[in-house]
């Protein structure tokens, strides 16, 4: 069953409780869930900062958060334009640096076409739109935003896309598992046509990760439909700290 | 003044669930005989003053990078009368 990661009873909306432990949540034009990631930040005991797409400041942050959403509308490709944002810049170096950086769904489509991660995602396999509660079977412990987490620990979280096939040539599928690098996969059913049930992966060193579900919208009783999600930002910040 | 278009089509080893959807939709329509179809998109660019080596160099970079995206899209650039 799931097991949600401790919170140590950490109330919402503490900002910068973990000794000031800056995330920075981009807006672009079209972003639709920066404030609950946000609100994720601070009910794990971060203190969340908003950058704004036409900014090439990264204000210091420890750690960056691509939200879902609708990117400049989704025109051309999901993401495609969003890639181009004077934020993006500083963001991929940094990237190459080692900053921390999680990109949830439409955050995910941005990164691969960035290519700071490797494969794409295209239209659900089926066409719909899709919104369910999804479970996920945590697959690598080893990056930045999962190292609460148990291996092979199983959450429930929200899944809403319409583009949320992720696709890869074979040799890159196969690299992916062969390094570990497969963070989170589909149980159950899978949603929308994603390669070898993948929902999320990581770059090389692990400190950048792809989901395609919604961690930020399950972190609190009140509004989720558990809390499993909270791990991504605890493992986050408790990384930083240990750093 | 010219004009260059672009076209993108998925690789052909994408799975293209429009393309299928399409298909489907001609065959209800009576069209026999359909075995695959591709839905891609056209890019149709009017250019200032004539298109030289340089601005077409410029255009096949944004072709690969921008406009397609090389993981999953192949594009072809043709020049058209304006």
């Amino acid at each position: 069953m799931t097991s949600s990661p401790a919170s140590s009873g950490t109330s919402p909306e503490t900002d910068g409780a973990v000794a000031g432990m800056r995330i920075g949540v981009v807006t672009f034009p079209g972003s639709l869930d920066d404030r609950d990631a946000a609100r994720a930040v601070r009910v794990a005991g971060g203190e969340a900062v908003a950058l704004w797409h036409a900014d090439t400041d990264l204000q210091r942050v420890d750690a960056v958060v691509l939200p879902g959403g609708f990117s400049y509308g989704d025109y051309l490709r999901c993401g495609a334009i969003a890639r181009f944002a004077p934020i993006m810049e500083p963001l991929r170096d940094a990237a190459r640096g080692g900053l921390p950086i999680l990109g949830i769904c439409n955050g995910f489509q941005v990164l691969c076409e960035s290519h700071l991660l490797p494969g794409a995602l295209v239209r659900n396999d089926h066409l719909h739109f899709i919104c369910r509660d999804q479970r996920l079977r945590i697959e690598s412990t080893a990056t930045a935003w999962t190292s609460t987490y148990q291996q092979g620990e199983e959450i429930v979280i929200p899944l809403k896309n319409g583009e949320g096939g992720y696709v890869a040539d074979e040799k890159t599928l196969d690299m992916l598992e062969a390094e570990g690098r497969v963070v989170a996969r589909y149980l159950e059913v899978n949603p929308n046509g994603s390669r070898r049930d993948i929902a999320g992966i990581a770059n090389e060193r692990g400190n950048v990760v792809g989901l395609m579900p919604h961690p930020e919208h399950a972190v609190e009783a009140l509004t989720g439909p558990t809390t499993d999600g909270l791990g991504f930002f605890t493992s986050i910040l408790k990384g930083l700290v240990e750093a | 003044m010219a004009r260059v278009v672009v076209d993108v089509m998925l690789k052909p080893e994408i799975l293209d669930p429009q393309g299928k959807a399409v298909e489907g939709a001609l065959g209800r329509l009576g069209l026999a005989g359909v075995s695959a179809v591709r839905q891609g998109k056209t890019f149709t660019l009017d250019l200032d003053g004539d298109l030289d080596e340089a601005r077409l160099a410029q255009i096949h970079e944004l072709a690969g990078s921008l406009l397609s995206n090389p993981v999953i899209e192949d594009y072809v650039i043709r020049e058209a009368g304006a």
